[in-house]
Formats: C-alpha cells, sequence, structure tokens
C-alpha cells in the first residue's frame, strides 16, 4: 500500500542507553507524510529523549534516523541548522523566551533567520497569533499567560517559518479540559491545513485516539504495538490493555523492585 | 576505590573538554557578535554594569571611608598622617579597587547571569532556541560574557574613584588633613605603573568572574536544585579565582616589570 517514499521520518534499530540503562535497544518508527503520529508509553520510557535524538540534539548509539532519506548523524552543524529550519517544536512547557514579549517570542525565528522588513514581520506575527486565538495577547509577557496559553503562543511560534514537520512534546500535561479541546483541534487543523506531519509525544491516550493516524507504544526500548486508535483499542495484548485502560497492575508492576514485604516487616531490620 | 578513582578522573577530564570547548567557542562567536549583534552586548552591559552601579558606589564609599580612619590612626603613630592620601589611592588602584569589584560583581551580576542562563536551560529555552536553529552560544551566552568583561573595568573606576573621595571627605573634613597634603601625597606616590596593575587586574578579573558565570550558568543541571547549586559555586570559585589571580599579578607587577 503505501511506498518509503510516503516516510518523511524513518527510524532504523535505534540504540540508545543513558549510562548502564538501556532506553531504546532496537527501536523501528515511521513517521509517514501529512499524517499525525503518536508515541506513547510508561512514564520514562525515553519519549521525550525520542524526540531529542529526532531533531539530533542526541546522538543514537546504533541504528540510523532518516529524515527525507538522509541519514541525519553525516549532517555538519550547517546542514543540521538548515535541517531543523524544517521542524517546528512544541516544549512540554512551551519553553517560550521570559525576557521577550509574546509578539517577539513569535517573531524570533524570522527576525533571527530572514531580513524581513518590520511591516511583513509584524503582519505574519500577527496571522499566526490570530490562528491560535491569541492575537490580543501579543503585548503581554510569557510570565503572564495562563500554561494553555503559552502552549498556544509556542504553536504559533513553532509554525511561523512555515516547517514541514510540527513535533509535539506533550501537549496536553498539565491543561484544563477547555485549553486542551482547543489544543487537541489546532493539532489536528494546522496538520490537515498546512499539509504537515505531526509527531505527538503523549500518554493521554483518549485525547490521542481523537487526533491521532497512527500511534506506536513504546515500552522497554522497543515498539510494543503499533496501530489506528481502534486498532489498539482492540488488542490482547496485556501490556497494550493495561496501558490503554489505565489499569494499575499488570506487565507494569504497581509494586517498584523491593525486598519480600514480610521479611522486611517481620525481619530482623525491624527490630 | 580505584575504579571510583578512574571513573572520577574521567569525568574531571571530560568536564575540562567541555569547559575548553565551550571557551573556544566563546572565543570564536565574540567577533560577529560584536559586529552584528551589538545591541544585545549593549543591553548585557546594563545589565551586569549598569544594575551593579548602586552595590559598587555603596560599598566604594564606605572601603574609602574606612581605609582614610584606619591610615590616619596607623599613620599617626609614626606622624605621618599627611602620607593617609597616598595610602589610600595606593590600596584601592592596585588592590582593593579590582579586588572588591570583581567579589562583589560575582555577588550581584554573576550570580544573576548564572541562574538567568541557568534557568533558560532548565525551562528547554536554549534547546527552543537550538530547535529553530539559533545557536544559544551565540546567542544568549557570549553577548552576556562580553558584557560582563566590558562592564569590570568600568566599575573599578567608579569604585576606585568613589573609595578615594571616601578617604578623602573622612580623612580632611572628619580627621583634620590638609587637603593639599591630601592630594599632594596622593599624587607623588601613585605612578603610571600603579594605574596600570589596577586595570590589568580589572581586565583579567572581568574575563574571569563573566567566564565563570556563564560557564556555571551553561553547565549546570538543568533542575531548580542543580541552578541554585551552580549559583553558589559561581560566588566561591570567582572569589578563588580572583584572590589567587590577584597574587600572581601583583608577583608579576613587583618583580618581572
Amino acid at each position: 500500500m503505501a511506498s518509503d517514499s510516503d516516510n518523511l521520518i524513518e527510524i532504523r534499530d535505534l540504540h540508545y542507553s543513558r549510562g548502564k540503562r538501556k532506553i531504546f535497544s532496537g527501536l523501528n518508527i515511521d513517521i509517514r507524510r501529512g499524517e499525525v503520529t503518536a508515541v506513547m508509553g510508561p512514564s520514562g520510557t525515553g519519549k521525550t529523549t525520542l524526540l531529542r535524538l529526532i531533531t539530533r540534539q542526541l546522538l543514537p548509539h546504533r541504528g540510523t534516523i532518516l529524515v527525507d532519506g538522509v541519514d541525519i548523524s553525516t549532517l555538519d552543524t550547517k546542514g543540521l541548522y538548515e535541517l531543523r529550519k524544517r521542524f517546528g517544536m512544541l516544549f512540554q512547557n512551551g519553553a517560550l523566551l521570559t525576557d521577550i514579549s509574546v509578539f517577539e517570542n513569535v517573531a524570533f525565528p524570522l527576525r533571527e533567520h530572514t531580513n524581513l522588513s518590520n511591516r511583513l514581520i509584524r503582519h505574519i506575527v500577527l496571522t499566526k497569533l490570530h490562528a491560535v486565538g491569541l492575537r490580543g495577547a501579543a503585548d503581554m509577557m510569557p510570565g503572564e499567560l495562563s500554561g494553555g496559553m503559552a502552549r498556544r503562543v509556542a504553536l504559533a511560534r513553532a509554525m511561523v517559518s512555515d516547517p514541514d514537520i510540527i513535533i509535539y512534546d506533550e501537549p496536553f500535561v498539565g491543561l484544563d479540559p477547555i485549553s486542551m479541546g482547543v489544543i487537541v483541534r489546532l493539532v489536528r487543523k494546522m496538520n490537515d491545513a498546512l499539509g504537515i506531519s505531526s509527531i505527538l509525544v503523549s500518554h493521554d491516550v483518549q485525547e490521542i485516539s481523537t487526533v491521532s493516524d497512527c500511534s506506536y507504544l513504546i515500552s522497554h526500548g522497543k515498539v510494543a504495538a503499533k496501530g489506528s486508535p481502534e486498532e489498539l483499542n482492540k488488542t490482547t495484548s496485556d501490556l497494550v490493555r493495561q496501558f490503554m485502560f489505565g489499569m494499575a497492575d499488570g506487565p507494569v508492576a504497581f509494586h517498584f523492585e523491593a525486598p519480600n514485604y514480610a521479611e522486611q516487616l517481620l525481619g530482623r531490620d525491624a527490630e | 576505590m580505584l575504579k571510583d578513582l578512574y571513573y572520577s578522573a574521567i569525568e574531571r577530564t571530560r568536564i575540562l573538554g567541555a569547559f575548553v570547548i565551550f571557551f573556544l567557542q566563546l572565543v570564536r562567536y565574540t567577533p560577529v557578535v560584536l559586529r552584528r549583534r551589538f545591541g544585545l552586548v549593549v543591553g548585557q552591559v546594563y545589565n551586569a554594569g549598569g544594575l551593579s552601579l548602586v552595590i559598587i558606589m555603596v560599598c566604594g564609599f564606605f572601603v574609602g571611608a574606612v581605609l582614610g580612619l584606619q591610615g590616619y590612626s596607623n599613620l599617626a603613630r609614626f606622624n605621618a598622617e599627611d602620607s593617609v592620601g597616598a595610602v589610600a589611592a595606593l590600596s584601592l588602584i592596585k588592590e582593593l579597587g579590582p579586588v572588591i569589584t570583581a567579589l562583589l560583581f560575582a555577588g550581584r551580576a554573576g550570580t544573576a547571569l548564572t541562574s538567568e542562563i541557568g534557568l533558560m536551560k532548565a525551562t528547554d529555552q536554549l534547546s527552543a532556541m537550538e530547535m529553530m536553529a539559533v545557536n544559544p552560544i551565540r546567542r544568549v551566552v557570549v553577548p552576556r560574557f562580553l558584557g560582563g568583561i566590558i562592564s569590570m573595568p568600568f566599575l573599578v573606576a567608579i569604585f576606585t574613584s568613589i573609595g578615594l573621595l571616601g578617604a578623602f571627605l573622612v580623612s580632611v573634613y572628619q580627621l583634620g588633613v590638609d587637603v593639599g597634603a591630601f592630594w599632594q601625597q596622593e599624587q607623588l606616590a601613585v605612578k603610571p605603573k600603579d594605574v596600570y596593575e589596577g586595570i590589568a587586574k580589572s581586565v583579567v578579573f572581568g574575563i574571569m568572574a563573566s567566564l565563570i558565570a556563564v560557564w556555571e550558568g551553561f553547565s549546570a543541571v538543568p533542575t531548580a536544585e542543580g541552578v541554585g547549586r551552580a549559583t553558589t559555586r559561581t560566588v566561591v570559585t570567582t572569589a578563588i579565582t580572583v584572590l589567587v589571580l590577584d597574587f600572581i599579578i601583583t608577583v608579576f607587577f613587583l618583580y618581572l616589570i
């Protein structure tokens, strides 16, 4: 059905460890063009690490990451920065620059990389802010925004240089239902209206099912399951079921590794 | 035990290597930033220098005033109280001006630089810049580094001048030293070489204090605790570095020039 050229990003046999802890051991993921791909997994599975590997803020210890067929580990600094101009990234907390206004935050990539006139920059920035509904907040400072607003501003900033790929790192964490609905709708709308591809890292199963075309569930450094939200819901795998339905115990144990309970309570240590 | 030593040696070497690379990057981007982003540097001169003015001026005045008092009472034992101007000027220009300014700078501007850069790191602002294809060393660190370096000699000059004023007011109006004697002794005693020594120290201390502050911020563990520790380290490391270098530069000027 889909040929390889439909894949914008291909991750093959990815290995990465932090100290002695293995984060990924043989991860394979395809990100298809024009789709919203979700990457899910329990906390601590290295979802954010994966995003940092895709954008080459970190280098893999083994395996390759291809963006448009180019192995990103072979790029020099200039090539890397050219690549990053094609990415827009939305950080967990927005990561707005705190010493400049909302307007200047959105204008930042344009001022750094282009020689556009102030009038044109103003035009572009206000358009993007309008798209996320925050044109009225242009003169505010990041510190004055609520969490949801900050994330919308960050989304406007991620879009301002018209990227091919937008990466969302936990975009739904800590938002009230209204802000959450707004962000969910924006993710989908941006993806379809601008014809970009989106990668979304999250563990909000409910929201992901409404917005993603394809989801990967990562566990123990590998892809544990892959498919559309419906396919994942119907799966019989214990791990996937535990994750999708939020069960406290299962393959991911409720108890952190500990010595025998009875021995610890009644044993010599207690005396 | 041996294994721990081995790993700690490797870790220290890694940190040293990272520091050298960081420093080389600062040097590499300095000309570009001075040429194309001078506005950013001016902003940081205000942040590091302008905002330190009050503390520098107040402390300078009182350090000078104490020098006047102590100098007078000690010199009076040898009937040399007229030399108080010379003593105050030499101490301020060669030693107290550069050293105390550097220590105050570490406390006021150095900690601000470290915590600002550290918090930018902890809140992903530096990663966000990387992702927007903007080099954070060039955009954030170098302007702050240069702002500190440019500010320091001016702060030292202001500290020294106000200190001298403090010594003058106390000795002449409080203790009754003759105005003419005060300034005459001062002018006879201070030679150009003394001023050069003060300038050399202020430049070296400025470079070191700024370098330590931006490095600690940039290499801080990106958590609230990590930034707090980095801020403390800035003050401690700067104080030690400044005092050791002060000794070395003093020896250099006394015996080698």
